[in-house]
């Protein structure tokens, strides 16, 4: 499985750890998009604790963090 | 050394307040985060705040930022951080630009700092800020507050953080922001900014993240 933590205001309607099926994954994208979260609400994108694109490659077991944008003052 | 410094001794050493009061740093907004950042620097003992905004205060800038007040409602934002400085700590020398930062006055506002410290509200200024910052060789002290969310981080020249943390076409939900938080980013901001100028070691390209609301603390790799 992978594990989905989404932080701030992503959080809104959706549980703080979510376990999803690799199977249909194959990058960080299509966790967005399994989870219909826009990437354009999508600062930070961890894989296992580093920053990541979406383009970057998932699979069984890794961990992912999802951060929205933060920008005001 | 003056007794208005003595209570920083132990914490800083004598020598590092000195170096203190041979810097320049630049505050851009006077707002939120920067209502708070002023009145840490000017406190710590920085020698020289050059303070930025081309707003004045209104009443919903009452819930959060320091330096807004009732009767200073219509009055220059950066004119009032300018005389709260002056009241605060009269050693500090202050230059006020009620001016927004654009590309065109960027690099003038950038001259001759040491650091320059992110009170923006927005995405478009902080790009423009940061990459002023990068191309002029000025270590960029970022923070942002959403809500009951804040984020600090060191950017040195050429790690492109800000353009990192936004993508183009990033979205801000919401704009709210609570009295408390930017007070937190601020204290980290200046934190880090007092460490890098005097010489301790610091973490760069690292983003601290703070979520008050279900207190989650994250120390994020960004490099």
């Amino acid at each position: 499985m992978i594990e989905v933590r989404v932080f701030a205001t992503l959080r809104q309607g959706r549980e703080k750890i979510t376990m999803l099926s690799p199977e249909g994954i194959s990058c960080a994208g299509d966790i967005l998009d399994r989870m219909r979260i826009p990437p354009a609400e999508v600062s930070i994108l961890l894989v296992n604790g580093f920053h990541q694109k979406p383009e970057a490659p998932v699979k069984d077991g890794d961990i992912v963090a999802l951060f929205p944008p933060v920008g005001g003052g | 050394m003056l007794a208005r410094y003595e209570r920083n001794i132990p914490a800083l050493t004598e020598a590092e307040c000195a170096l203190l009061r041979n810097k320049r740093v630049l505050v851009v907004g006077c707002g939120g985060l920067g209502g708070h950042l002023i009145e840490f620097l000017a406190r710590v003992g920085i020698g020289s705040v050059r303070v930025v905004d081309g707003d004045v205060f209104e009443p919903s800038n009452l819930n959060r930022q320091l330096l807004s007040e009732v009767p200073l409602l219509g009055v220059s934002k950066a004119k009032a951080a300018a005389d709260r400085i002056a009241r605060v700590n009269p050693d500090v020398r202050v230059e006020a630009h009620g001016v927004f930062l654009t590309e065109a006055n960027a690099a003038g506002l950038l001259s001759g700092c040491d650091a320059v410290l992110d009170g923006l509200d927005n995405i478009a200024s902080r790009r423009t800020l940061a990459r002023e910052a990068s191309r002029l060789r000025i270590p960029f002290i970022y923070g942002a507050v959403n809500g009951w969310v804040a984020q600090a981080a060191i950017s040195m020249p050429g790690d492109h953080l800000v353009e990192t943390l936004y993508p183009e076409g990033a979205v801000l939900r919401n704009k709210s922001v609570l009295s408390f938080t930017p007070a937190l980013c601020a204290s980290m901001q200046v934190a880090l900014c007092v460490k890098l100028l005097t010489g301790r070691p610091v973490e760069t390209g690292t983003l601290y993240y703070f979520d008050l609301l279900n207190q989650e603390f994250e120390t994020i790799p960004m490099a």
